[in-house]
C-alpha cells in the first residue's frame, strides 16, 4: 500500500501554492453553466402557484380555464383539495407551458378557493403569546453544577436579552431544475450540493429505483446549506414531465417564492444571566432561549450554549421550540453557530461592561472553558494586533463628543470539518493522460481546484494534464457539500486514488529502469529512480508501456479512519471597527480582522476567498439581512432583493484575513474552511457596536431605527 | 423553441408599450389588468400597437443579427437566455436590484431584465458572451480570474460586464471608485473584495484607454 500521507511542507510544489480557480475562466466569461442554463431538445418551462394565506385550507382547484390557455401543456396539482396549508409560499400547483410567459398565464386563470383560517401565528420573538397559543415547546431544563449558589457567590451578575431573526439564504440561482421522467427514467439537471445522493432523493419521491435517475450538474449558483434535497417542486415537476409525455420541463423559484419557502436560518431570542467574580472570571451562567425555524419549531443543543466557553461550571439551559406559520429552516452555513455565538459574546461583552473591564481581558481570562485555550489566545491576540485594539479601544460609550462614535468588538467560533465519505477513481490512460471522476460538486468553494491540485501533486504533473470530472452520479459516490467537509473528503479521496494508480504504473515501468516499483517516485512530470536522475522516463514515455490498457484505480476517504489526511475541530476569532452616527443611525463598518484557525491548506487563494466571502455574509447578518413577517396577512413582507437587504460592494469596509498557518495545524491535515469564518463576525460587529454608543442594541441586524431606539432608551 | 434565424436587419415596429414597469405588473401575481390585457386575441401590429401576441424583431447581439418572434412583454434577458441560448446574463431578481443579467447597449451597462426585448431593437447589444475573441479571455475576465473574484460564480458574468462599461467610462479607477461605480451587482458569495482588486488590475491591463 502506498504511503498516502502528505508530503512535508518543503517538498510540496503544488499543494499551498495561491494557483488561480481551475474553473475561473469558465466562470469570468459566462461560459459557465448552471441549473437555470440547461435546455434540453423540447424543453417545456413551468410556473408555479402558490399560496397566498399562511393558514388556510384548500376547499376547490378549477383548472378549466388554465388549460385551455395559449401554450398551455400541462398542469399538476401539488395540494389537492382538502390540503391544510401552514405558510404562504405553500407550493398548490404546477403549469407546464411552451414558454415562461404562458406557463404564468396558465397560472394566473387557475381558480383556487380557500377556507381561510385567519389565525395565524408569525410573531417568532414573541415568547408570551407563543405560550398563551400553545405554539412554544419547552424542551426541558439542563443544569450542570449548582448556578443558584454560583449566582450567590458572583461578585457582578450581568443580565441581558438579545435576539437575531431568521434570514434566508439568497441563493443567487434559485432552486430548481431541469428534469425530464418518461415513467421509468430519468435525466435530472437539479441545482445541488448533493450530486451523488439526489438522485436517490428523487427517485424515493417517485418510487421509482434509484438508479434510474441520472443528475448532472456543471456549477451551482449557491447553496449555503439549502440544496441538499430533490424537494417537492422536484418531484412534482418531474410528475408534470411524465404527464406531458417526458418532455423536460424547467422550473426555477421566481426571487418572492425564492425568499419564501426554499429555506431559511432559525431564529434564536433569549435571556441571559452571567455571573463572574471581580477579576473576570465567569463562574455562572443561566439562558433562557427560544428559537424558531418555521412551522416545526426549532430546537437548540444544550451544548451549544454558552458557545465555546461550554464548561463554565454551574450553568442552566432552558429552551423552547417555537412553531409559526412561515417557510422552514435549512442548514444555514453552519447551522445555529452564528446565531448562539452573537448571543454568547453578547453576554460575555455586556458583563465586561458591568465590570468596567476591557473584554479582550474577560475573554482571554476564561479561555479555560473553551476546547482550545492556546488557539483562541493567539487568535485573539492577532485579530486585536490586526485591528489596533491596544490604541483604539475605549470603554464602553466613551468614544468622545461628536455624533459619529467608533467602536471595536470581538466574536468568537469553532466548528468542526471533518471531511466525509468519498471514492474518486482515477485512469491513466497509455497516450499520458489522466482523468479523475468524483461524484462531487464545487460550490464555489475552489474544489475543482483543490481536487485538480491534489491529483498533480501526487502524480508530479503540471495541472493543465489533469482532467477532472464532477458533478454526475454516475461517477463514483462523494458526500454531499455540507458541515465543510467537502475538502478533506475529496482532497484525501484524490490522494489515495492517485497514489494507488500510480502504484500500479510503478510496476509496469518498472522492469524497463531495471529497478524495483517501490525505488520509483514521479516528479516534475517523469517517473524516476530514487536517488539516480540519470534513470528516468518522460510521464508519457512511461504511460506508453501500459500498451494499450489504461490503469484504473480507486481511492477513498473514509471518515472514520482519516489516516492523517484530514482531522476536525477550529476556533476563530474576529473583531470588528464600526463608526456609527448617534444622529441618523447608521453604522458604517470600517474593518474586519478575521483569524482563522485551519488545518493544511491547499490553496490559499481560494481557502481566503472562504474567509473574505463568509466575513461579507456576517456582515449582511450584523446590518441589513431579516425576514420581516407581517402579522396581519402572515406573509414574507420582504421577498424581494429591493427590501430584503444585502450587503453592496462598498458596504462592507475593509477586510482583512489571517489564516492560521501553523505548523502545528498543518500537521493535522485538511480541515474543512467553508463554515468557520462565517460564525464570530455578527457577534464582532454587534458588540463594537454597543462599545461605539454605550448601550446595547439587542436585536440584530443593527439597522438605523434599532440603534437610534437603543439610544433613546438610553436617554430616558 | 424558435431557433434564431439571422436575416436582414428590418425596421423596428413602433412599439406602442415600452415600459417594462407595466408589463412587470402584468406577470406573476399581477392584478386583473394584466389577465384583461393578456386575453385579448393576438393583434397584428395595427395603428402602432404590437401584441399581446407574438411580433417578429430582430436583435443585434454581439455584431450579429437574429431575427425571432416573441410576445412583447418578453424581457431582453429571457429573450437572450431562452431564446438565443445566450445563457451568461443570469436572471436573479428580475426586477432591476441585483445586476446578475447585465448586459451593454449601446455601450451602456443596462439591466436586460427591465428591458423589453422589443425596445432593443436597431440598437447594438452586447453581451457577456461577445466579450470573449475565441478562446482569449477579455481583461477584465483575466483579472477576475488572477483576484478570485468569484466563487459560485453566478453573480460574475454581471459583474464582469458592468466592470466593462465602468472601464470604458472610468479607465484609471481606485478602489474607491470601483465601490462607488459597482454598487448595482449583487453577490452573495461575497466577492467583492477580489472584485475591487480586479477592477483596478483590469483597468491598468487595459493600459488606462477605452476597449
Ligand atoms: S436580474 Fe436583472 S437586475 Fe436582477
Ligand atoms: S460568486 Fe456567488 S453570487 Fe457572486
Amino acid at each position: 500500500m502506498p504511503d498516502y500521507k502528505w508530503p512535508p511542507k518543503d517538498q510540496r510544489r503544488i499543494i499551498g501554492k495561491p494557483v488561480n480557480r481551475v474553473d475561473g475562466p469558465a466562470k469570468a466569461s459566462g461560459r459557465a453553466r448552471f441549473s437555470q442554463d440547461v435546455r434540453l431538445p423540447g424543453m417545456l418551462y413551468a410556473a408555479l402557484l402558490t399560496s397566498p394565506y399562511a393558514h388556510a385550507k384548500v376547499t376547490d382547484i378549477d383548472t378549466s380555464q388554465a388549460e385551455k390557455s395559449p401554450g398551455v401543456k400541462g398542469i399538476q396539482i401539488i395540494s389537492e383539495p382538502g390540503t391544510e396549508i401552514q405558510w404562504a409560499g405553500t407550493e398548490i400547483a404546477l403549469v407546464a407551458a411552451d414558454t415562461e410567459e404562458h406557463a404564468r398565464d396558465g397560472v394566473r386563470k387557475i381558480k383556487v378557493k380557500y377556507e381561510v383560517f385567519n389565525d395565524h401565528f408569525v410573531k417568532e420573538a414573541d415568547l408570551a403569546t407563543a405560550q398563551k397559543l400553545g405554539r412554544a415547546k419547552p424542551s426541558g431544563e439542563a443544569v450542570t453544577g449548582d448556578p443558584d449558589q454560583a449566582f450567590k457567590d458572583a461578585d457582578v451578575i450581568s443580565e441581558g436579552e438579545y435576539g437575531i431573526p431568521p434570514i434566508t439564504h439568497c441563493c443567487l440561482e434559485s432552486h430548481g431544475q431541469v428534469v425530464a421522467f418518461d415513467g421509468e427514467k430519468v435525466e435530472y439537471r437539479p441545482s445541488t450540493q448533493n450530486v451523488s445522493g439526489v438522485g436517490g432523493d428523487l427517485a424515493k419521491g417517485l418510487e421509482i429505483p434509484a438508479a434510474n435517475v441520472h443528475v448532472h450538474q456543471d456549477h451551482i449558483g449557491g447553496g449555503f446549506g439549502s440544496k441538499f434535497a430533490s424537494d417537492r417542486w422536484g418531484v412534482e415537476t418531474a410528475k408534470l414531465s411524465k404527464k406531458v409525455g417526458g418532455k423536460p420541463i424547467r422550473y426555477h423559484h421566481d426571487r418572492r417564492t425564492e425568499l419564501e419557502i426554499a429555506g431559511c436560518r432559525p431564529a434564536i431570542y433569549g435571556r441571559f444571566k452571567v455571573g463572574a467574580k471581580k477579576d473576570g472570571t465567569i463562574i455562572a451562567w443561566e439562558s433562557k432561549t427560544w428559537a424558531t425555524g418555521g412551522f416545526g419549531g426549532g430546537g437548540l443543543n444544550a451544548n451549544l450554549l454558552p458557545y465555546v466557553f461550554r464548561d463554565v461550571p454551574n450553568r442552566r439551559f432552558n429552551h423552547s421550540a417555537v412553531s409559526i406559520n412561515a417557510g422552514g429552516a435549512r442548514a444555514w452555513r453552519a447551522p445555529n453557530h452564528p446565531q448562539v455565538s452573537f448571543l454568547t459574546c453578547s453576554a460575555i461583552e455586556d458583563l465586561a461592561a458591568k465590570l468596567k473591564m476591557d473584554p479582550l481581558e474577560v475573554f482571554l481570562k476564561n479561555l479555560h472553558y473553551t476546547q482550545r485555550p492556546e488557539v483562541y489566545r493567539a487568535q485573539l491576540l492577532k485579530a486585536a494586533e490586526m485591528i489596533g485594539w491596544k490604541s483604539k479601544w475605549h470603554p464602553r460609550g466613551q468614544s468622545g463628543r461628536g455624533p459619529v462614535k467608533t467602536g471595536l468588538g470581538i466574536g468568537i467560533g469553532t466548528w468542526g470539518g471533518m471531511g466525509h465519505n468519498a471514492t474518486e477513481r482515477v485512469t491513466i490512460h497509455p497516450d499520458g493522460s489522466v482523468v479523475l471522476e468524483i461524484g462531487s460538486q464545487d460550490l464555489g468553494t475552489g474544489t475543482r481546484t483543490i481536487i485538480t491540485q491534489t491529483a498533480a501533486e501526487s502524480l508530479g504533473l503540471p495541472m493543465k494534464d489533469i482532467t477532472l470530472r464532477i458533478g454526475d452520479n454516475r461517477y463514483p459516490r462523494a458526500g454531499a457539500s455540507g458541515g465543510s467537509t467537502t475538502v478533506g473528503g475529496t482532497s484525501a479521496a484524490t490522494r489515495k486514488a492517485t497514489l494507488n494508480a500510480l502504484e500500479k504504473l510503478f510496476e509496469a515501468v518498472a522492469p524497463s529502469l531495471g529497478a524495483q516499483p517501490d525505488q520509483l517516485v514521479a516528479r516534475d512530470g517523469k517517473i524516476m529512480v530514487k536517488g539516480d536522475s540519470s534513470k528516468s522516463l518522460t510521464w508519457r514515455a512511461a504511460c506508453a508501456k501500459l500498451g494499450v490498457t489504461p490503469i484504473e484505480a480507486t481511492g477513498s476517504n473514509n471518515r472514520r479512519s482519516p489516516g492523517g489526511l484530514i482531522a476536525g475541530g477550529v476556533g476563530g476569532a474576529q473583531m470588528a471597527e464600526v463608526e456609527v452616527d448617534t444622529e441618523t443611525g447608521i453604522v458604517t463598518l470600517k474593518k474586519l480582522a478575521v483569524v482563522q484557525d485551519c488545518g493544511m491548506i491547499i490553496n490559499p487563494k481560494t481557502a481566503a476567498s472562504q474567509c473574505y466571502g463568509a466575513a461579507i455574509m456576517a456582515i449582511c447578518g450584523a446590518l441589513y439581512e431579516e425576514r420581516i413577517l407581517d402579522a396581519a396577512t402572515g406573509r414574507f413582507l420582504n421577498a424581494e432583493f429591493d427590501f430584503y437587504k444585502l450587503a453592496g460592494i462598498k458596504d462592507v469596509g475593509q477586510i482583512e484575513v489571517h489564516l492560521d498557518m501553523t505548523p502545528e495545524h498543518d500537521a493535522r491535515g485538511v480541515v474543512g474552511l467553508g463554515e468557520p469564518p462565517v460564525i464570530p463576525g455578527i457577534a464582532a460587529i454587534a458588540n463594537a457596536v454597543a462599545n461605539a454608543i454605550g448601550v446595547r442594541v439587542p436585536r440584530v441586524p443593527l439597522t438605523p431605527d434599532r440603534v437610534l431606539a437603543a439610544l433613546e432608551r438610553r436617554r430616558a | 423553441m424558435r431557433s434564431p434565424k439571422e436575416s436582414q436587419v428590418r425596421k423596428l415596429p413602433e412599439s406602442g408599450v415600452s415600459r417594462r414597469g407595466f408589463l412587470q405588473g402584468v406577470s406573476l401575481g399581477g392584478g386583473a389588468l394584466g389577465a384583461a390585457v393578456l386575453e385579448r386575441p393576438a393583434e397584428a401590429a395595427q395603428s402602432g400597437v404590437v401584441g399581446p401576441g407574438e411580433v417578429s424583431i430582430t436583435l443585434w447581439v454581439n455584431g450579429k443579427e437574429h431575427e425571432l418572434r416573441v410576445e412583447p412583454r418578453v424581457t431582453l434577458l429571457d429573450a437572450l437566455r431562452d431564446r438565443l441560448g445566450l445563457t451568461g446574463a443570469k436572471r436573479v431578481c428580475d426586477r432591476g436590484t441585483c445586476g446578475a443579467c447585465t448586459v451593454l447597449v449601446e455601450g451602456k451597462a443596462v439591466y436586460a431584465c427591465t428591458t423589453l426585448a422589443i425596445d432593443a431593437q436597431g440598437k447594438n447589444i452586447q453581451t457577456i458572451e461577445g466579450m470573449t475573441r475565441g478562446s482569449e479571455l477579455h481583461p477584465v475576465m483575466k483579472a477576475f480570474v488572477n483576484n478570485d473574484a468569484q466563487q459560485c460564480g453566478f453573480c460574475t458574468p454581471g459583474f464582469v460586464v458592468a466592470a466593462k462599461a465602468f472601464i470604458d467610462e472610468h479607465p484609471n479607477p481606485t478602489e474607491e471608485d470601483v465601490m462607488n461605480g459597482l454598487g448595482g451587482n449583487l453577490c452573495r458569495c461575497g466577492t467583492y473584495i477580489g472584485i475591487r482588486k480586479a477592477v483596478v488590475e483590469a483597468a491598468k491591463a487595459m493600459g488606462g484607454r477605452n476597449a
